[in-house]
C-alpha cells in the first residue's frame, strides 16, 4: 500500500518534471504547462478547503486575484524582485482571507456560498474601480517577472519558457509540500473529521469555527501564492481573475479531478485548461461545450475522474 | 440640492423595482429548493429574445404576455432534466450546474441570434417622459413599475391564497413534513422553479426596452439580485422586496454625492448588514445556517 | 448500485467519447506538420465571445475575405496563407496565452489583434519579445502608437486622439461650447475625454461629466446630472452595449429635444442595435461603406453583403486591411523577416483596393499609426438602404486629425 503510493507520487513528479519535453511533440507548448501548474495549484488550494474541510467557498478567486495584484504592485512599485513579489501576493491573499474569514465562518451551506460570492465580488469591484492603483478594467501593467540571480545559479525566467516552467514547478512543490504536510498532521485529520460529520466533531470538543477559520485562511494563503505566480505568467494582473466565474472554474477543476483526492484538482485543472485551450481554437462556440462539460460532470461524474477510477476498482 | 436628492430617490425606487423582479424569482427558487440559480441571468436573456422573436407577429403587448410563460416552460424542462437529479445533494452541484448552464445559454443565444445586438423598440406613447422636469420618469419606466407591482401582487395572492402557494410556503419552512403529508414534492419544486423563471423572463422582456438586447445582457444583473436577497434576508420574500428597493435607493442617493461610488454602495450595504444583522433585514434566525 | 437516470446514456460512453476528442487534439498538429511547411500562417486573436463579440466577428469576416483574395492571387511569396483564429474571450490572460500558442506552437509569421486595447497592449509585449510583426486591427487607446509604441506594432484603426480631434471643432461650431461627458471609466474613455477636453478648452469652452462604470444598466442618475448642467452637447463616449443602453435611455427621457448628442465612435454594429428614434447624433466613422466615386468600395461592400447579409462595417475593413497589408508588404520585400518588414511598413501607403477611401493613407513612420480618413457625420434612421444610417458630412484626413508625431509621445526603438 505504502509503496504503491510512493510509486504514484514518483510517477506524478516524473511527469511534471519532464513536461516541457513530452508536451511539445504532442502538440502542446510549455506556456500551457505553466498555466496548468498555476491554475492547478489554485484548484488544489481551493480543494484544501472544499474537499478536505467540506466548506463551499465559491468566491475564492478573489484571493487568487489579490495574490496577482499583490505580486504586480510589488514588482511595479516596490522592488524588482520576483521572490518578494510572490511572498507579497501570498500575504495579501492570505491576510484578506483571514479578515474575511472571521466574518463568515459561522455560516454554512448555501448561505455561506452566497456570501463568499458576494465578498469575492466586492474585491472584484474594488480592483475594477480603483483604477488609479489597479489600472481598472485595463488591468495592472508595466511589470514583468525578473530574472533570478542567486550568484552561482542564474535563471532567466523572463524570456526562457522552460526556465520559468521549472521555477513555477519549484514554487508549486513548496506550496504543495506545505499542503500535504498540514493535511497529514493532526490539524489536517481534524479538518477531515469536520468534513465527515460536523456535529459529531463539535461534540468531541473540537473548536469547529476556529478550525474552519484556520483552514480558510491557509487556503487563502495558498491561493494568494497561486495568484502571484499567475501574475508572473502573464506579466499582468486584471480584475477578471477575481470574478466569480474564475471561482467557478476552480471549483469545476476540483470536482472534475476528484475532490476527495489530493492530486485530483491538478488533474482536473490539466483536463480543463487543455480542453478549453483546444476547444476555443477549434470552435467559436466553445462556451457551450465548456458549459456542457460542467453539466455532464455534475450529473454523471460528481466524484470526478479520480473518484471514478477509485470506484471502479472497488 | 433637495430636488436633485428627491429625483434620485424616486429614480432609485424605479430602478429598485426592477431589481425586485429579478431577485424575487431567484429568491423563490433558493428558498424552496436550496438552489442558487446562476443561470437566472440567462433566463432573463432568453425571455428578452423570445419577446424579440415574437414581436413582429404579436406586437409589443403580445410579446410581453407570451414571452414569460414560454420562458417558464423552458425553465420547467431544464428543472426536470438537469436540476431534479441534484436535489438532496450538496448545494455545490447545483451551483456548478447552473453556472455551466449560464455559459450554454449565453453561447446558445449568440449562436441562434448572432452576436449583434437587436434593436428593441417600445410603443411610442410609452417612450416619453411625464414632464419636462420629471423627465426621468418616462412612460416606460412607470409601466415597468406597474408591471412589477402587478407581478408582486399576483405572486402574493398566489402564495397566500392558492393551494400551490400555501404548499410552497410550507415547503420553504419544512419540506420533509410537506412530503410526509403526501404532497407531490417533485411537482411542487418544478412549479416553484417555473414561477421563478417566469419572473426572470418577464424581467428580460422589460430590460430589453431599456438596455441593448444581446447575449451578455444578463450577467451584470445577477449580482444586484444576490445582494438584494442577502440584504433582505434569505428565506423571506418580503425581505427580498425591501432589499431590492433599498439597494436601488441607496445607489440613487449615492449618485448625488459620490457618483463614482453609486455601484459600490450596494456592496458596502451588504457588508454592513452581514456584520450587524447577518440574517438580513427580514430573515429569520436559523433559516440558512 | 444502480441509480435512476432520466435517460440511458451511461458514463462509459461519455468517458470514451471524451477520450476520443482529447486524442484528436494530440493528433491534429501531426497532421498539420505532415502537410509540410508550405502555408504561411497569420494568427488573429480577437474576443469572439463576450461583450465585443459582434465587432470582433466582423473583423474576422473581413480578414477571411482578404485571405481568400490573396490566395486567389497566388498567396505570399508563392505560398498560400492560412489564418489561425483564436478567441481571447475578452480576457488578457487568455489573449496572452493564445498569442504565445500561435507564435511558439503554430509558428505564425504575423499576429493581428485585439479589439480590446488592454489585451492588444499585453499581446504587444509578447510579440515584441518574440520579434513578430503585429498589426493592431481594432484597439483604440493612444498608448498603442503613443507612449507604448514598439517597432513591430502597427495600427489600422484610429487612435482616440484622432477620433476626438476630427469631430471636436464640428461639434463646437454646430452646437456650442458647453459640453457634458458621459465617459466609461477605463483607459479608452479617459483618453477620448482628454482628447475632446483639450480642444474644447483651447477654444474657450467649458465642460463637466460623469465617469460611468462599465456595464452600468441604468443611466438615469448620470442623465439627471447632465440635465441639471444644461449643456449644449452631451458627449457620449460609451462603447458597445453601454452606448446602446445610454442612448436608448437618453432618448426615452426626451433629452434629445433639449441638447445635441455626439461623440467619437458610434459603430454601425451599435447603430443597428438601437431603435430608430435613438439613431441620432454626430459621430466619427473610421470607415464607411457608402463612398460614391471611390473605386473598389462597392465591390467590397457587395462581398461583405454576400457573406453577412448586411453592408460592410469599419470592423470588416479593419480585418481586411490588416491581412492585406501583411501580404502586400511581405510580397513587396520578398521576405518574412520582421524587422525588415517593419522598416518597409513605416511610411507604406495602402493601394486603393485595400485603402477603400480617397487618398493613399500611409502608416506614419514616427508612430506606425495608419493615417486613414476620419468620416465625420450624422446618424439617422435608415434612408433607402436599411444600413444607410449615417451620412458623411465632413471627411477629415488622418494626418490633420492625428496631430504631430511628437505629441503622441512615441519613440520607436529599432532592434539592432
Amino acid at each position: 500500500m505504502q509503496s504503491r503510493k510512493l510509486i504514484v507520487l514518483a510517477a506524478i513528479w516524473a511527469v511534471l518534471l519532464l513536461a516541457p519535453y513530452w508536451m511539445v511533440p504532442l502538440g502542446g507548448y510549455t506556456a500551457l504547462a505553466t498555466r496548468v501548474l498555476v491554475l492547478g495549484l489554485a484548484a488544489m488550494s481551493l480543494n484544501f478547503l472544499l474537499g478536505f474541510t467540506g466548506v463551499l467557498s465559491f468566491g475564492h478567486a478573489a484571493y487568487f486575484g489579490l495574490g496577482a495584484y499583490g505580486a504586480g504592485l510589488t514588482l511595479k512599485y516596490l522592488a524588482l524582485s520576483t521572490p518578494l513579489a510572490i511572498v507579497a501576493g501570498m500575504l495579501l491573499g492570505g491576510l484578506c482571507g483571514a479578515i474575511l474569514g472571521t466574518l463568515i465562518v459561522r455560516r454554512r451551506g448555501v448561505y455561506f456560498a452566497m456570501v463568499t460570492i458576494a465578498f469575492g465580488q466586492v474585491f472584484y469591484y474594488i480592483a475594477f474601480q480603483w483604477s488609479s492603483l489597479t489600472g481598472g478594467d485595463d488591468g495592472l501593467r508595466g511589470f514583468a517577472r525578473q530574472p533570478l540571480d542567486f550568484g552561482l545559479l542564474k535563471l532567466d525566467i523572463l524570456t526562457d519558457a522552460n526556465s520559468f516552467y521549472y521555477f513555477v514547478l519549484f514554487c508549486f512543490a513548496l506550496v504543495v509540500g506545505a499542503m500535504g504536510f498540514i493535511l497529514r498532521s493532526p490539524f489536517g485529520r481534524t479538518m477531515i473529521a469536520i468534513r465527515e460529520n460536523e456535529r459529531r466533531s463539535r461534540f468531541l470538543g473540537i473548536p469547529v469555527e476556529r478550525h474552519i477559520w484556520i483552514a480558510f485562511t491557509l487556503s487563502c494563503f495558498f491561493m494568494g501564492a497561486a495568484g502571484a505566480l499567475y501574475a508572473l505568467v502573464n506579466n499582468f494582473a486584471d480584475p477578471r481573475g477575481l470574478h466569480y466565474s474564475q471561482s467557478g472554474d476552480f471549483v469545476m477543476m476540483a470536482v472534475m479531478g476528484g475532490m476527495r483526492s489530493f492530486w485530483g484538482p491538478l488533474l482536473g485543472a490539466a483536463v480543463f485548461v487543455v480542453l478549453q485551450d483546444y476547444l476555443s481554437s477549434v470552435t467559436v462556440n466553445w462556451m457551450s461545450f465548456v458549459g456542457l462539460l460542467f453539466v455532464l460532470v455534475v450529473l454523471f461524474f460528481p466524484r470526478g475522474l479520480l473518484g471514478f477510477f477509485q470506484r471502479s476498482r472497488a | 440640492m433637495t430636488l436633485l436628492l428627491l429625483f434620485n430617490i424616486t429614480n432609485g425606487l424605479i430602478v429598485g423595482a426592477f431589481y425586485v423582479l429579478m431577485a424575487l424569482g431567484l429568491s423563490l427558487i433558493l428558498n424552496l429548493s436550496n438552489v442558487i440559480n446562476f443561470a437566472h441571468g440567462g433566463f432573463l436573456v432568453i425571455g428578452g429574445y423570445i419577446a424579440y422573436a415574437l414581436t413582429p407577429y404579436v406586437g409589443f403587448w403580445g410579446a410581453l404576455l407570451l414571452a414569460p410563460p414560454l420562458t417558464a416552460i423552458i425553465g420547467l424542462a431544464v428543472e426536470r432534466v438537469l436540476i431534479r437529479p441534484l436535489y438532496g445533494r450538496d448545494p455545490l452541484y447545483s451551483l456548478l450546474l447552473t453556472f455551466g448552464l449560464a455559459f450554454m445559454i449565453e453561447d446558445g443565444t449568440r449562436f441562434i441570434f448572432g452576436p449583434q445586438g437587436k434593436p428593441v423598440a417600445i410603443p411610442p406613447f410609452l417612450a416619453q417622459p411625464l414632464s419636462n422636469d420629471l423627465f426621468f420618469i418616462t412612460g416606460y419606466r412607470l409601466f415597468m413599475v406597474a408591471v412589477v407591482f402587478i407581478a408582486v401582487a399576483l405572486l402574493f395572492i398566489l402564495l397566500r391564497y392558492s393551494r400551490l402557494g400555501v404548499r410552497i410556503r410550507a415547503g420553504t419552512l419544512d419540506l420533509e413534513t410537506v412530503a410526509a403529508l403526501g404532497i407531490n414534492v417533485r411537482m411542487l419544486r418544478s412549479l416553484n422553479f417555473a414561477v421563478g423563471i417566469f419572473l426572470a423572463g418577464l424581467s428580460g422582456v422589460l430590460a430589453a426596452g431599456q438596455l441593448g438586447l444581446e447575449p451578455t445582457m444578463g450577467t451584470g444583473l445577477l449580482m444586484p439580485s444576490f445582494i438584494a436577497i442577502i440584504v433582505g434576508g434569505i428565506g423571506s420574500l418580503a425581505g427580498t422586496l425591501m432589499g431590492g428597493l433599498l439597494i436601488g435607493v441607496a445607489s440613487g442617493v449615492t449618485a448625488v454625492f459620490f457618483p463614482a461610488a453609486s455601484e459600490a454602495v450596494i456592496y458596502v450595504l451588504m457588508a454592513v448588514i452581514l456584520l450587524t444583522r447577518p440574517r438580513g433585514l427580514f430573515g429569520e434566525e436559523g433559516m440558512m445556517s | 448500485m444502480a441509480i435512476q437516470r432520466p435517460w440511458s446514456v451511461d458514463r462509459r460512453t461519455i468517458l470514451q467519447s471524451g477520450a476520443a476528442i482529447a486524442a484528436a487534439q494530440f493528433t491534429s498538429p501531426y497532421i498539420i506538420k505532415a502537410r509540410g511547411e508550405t502555408p504561411i500562417r497569420i494568427g488573429l486573436v480577437d474576443p469572439l465571445t463576450g461583450v465585443y463579440a459582434a465587432i470582433a466577428q466582423s473583423e474576422v469576416v473581413g480578414a477571411k475575405y482578404a485571405l481568400e483574395q490573396i490566395n486567389n492571387k497566388g498567396g505570399v511569396l508563392g505560398r498560400p496563407i492560412e489564418l489561425l483564429i483564436e478567441d481571447s474571450a475578452n480576457d488578457v490572460g487568455t489573449g496572452v496565452q493564445k498569442t504565445r500558442k500561435l507564435i511558439e506552437r503554430d509558428q505564425v509569421s504575423f499576429i493581428v489583434g485585439d479589439v480590446n486595447s488592454g489585451i492588444a497592449i499585453a499581446m504587444a509585449q509578447v510579440t515584441s519579445e518574440k520579434k513578430v510583426l503585429h498589426i493592431v486591427s481594432g484597439g483604440h487607446t493612444d498608448p498603442i502608437t503613443g507612449t507604448g509604441c514598439s517597432w513591430n506594432v502597427f495600427r489600422i484603426c484610429n487612435s482616440t486622439t484622432m477620433d476626438s480631434a476630427a469631430i471636436a471643432s464640428t461639434l463646437i461650431e454646430k452646437f456650442g461650447k458647453k459640453w457634458y461627458f458621459l465617459t466609461p471609466d477605463y483607459a479608452y474613455g479617459h483618453s477620448v475625454q482628454a482628447g475632446f477636453e483639450k480642444i474644447l478648452k483651447a477654444s474657450g469652452g467649458s465642460s463637466s461629466g460623469s465617469l460611468v462604470p462599465l456595464g452600468t444598466p441604468d443611466y438615469s442618475s448620470y442623465l439627471i446630472q447632465a440635465k441639471a448642467y444644461n449643456p449644449q452637447v452631451l458627449i457620449n463616449v460609451m462603447g458597445g452595449g453601454d452606448q446602446v443602453a445610454s442612448l436608448k435611455q437618453f432618448v426615452q427621457f426626451g433629452l434629445d429635444k433639449q441638447m445635441a448628442v455626439g461623440g467619437a465612435l458610434f459603430e454601425l454594429e451599435s447603430i443597428r442595435s438601437v431603435p430608430d428614434n435613438a439613431r441620432i447624433g454626430w459621430w466619427t466613422m473610421e470607415w464607411w461603406w457608402d463612398q460614391p466615386g471611390v473605386p473598389h468600395v462597392t465591390e467590397f461592400n457587395a462581398a461583405m453583403k454576400k457573406i453577412t447579409g448586411s453592408s460592410a462595417t469599419a470592423r470588416n475593413w479593419f480585418g481586411f486591411a490588416s491581412v492585406q497589408t501583411l501580404a502586400l508588404i511581405a510580397n513587396q520585400e520578398k521576405t518574412l523577416d520582421a524587422p525588415k518588414l517593419a522598416h518597409a511598413l513605416a511610411g507604406f501607403k495602402l493601394p486603393p483596393e485595400v485603402a477603400l477611401q480617397p487618398g493613399a493613407p500611409e502608416f506614419r513612420a514616427g508612430d506606425h499609426e495608419l493615417m486613414s480618413t476620419v468620416f465625420v457625420g450624422e446618424a439617422h434612421p435608415p434612408q433607402g438602404d436599411p444600413d444607410n444610417m449615417f451620412t458623411v458630412r465632413n471627411p477629415v484626413p488622418g494626418e490633420k486629425a492625428a496631430g504631430p508625431v511628437e505629441a503622441t509621445g512615441c519613440k520607436i526603438q529599432w532592434p539592432a
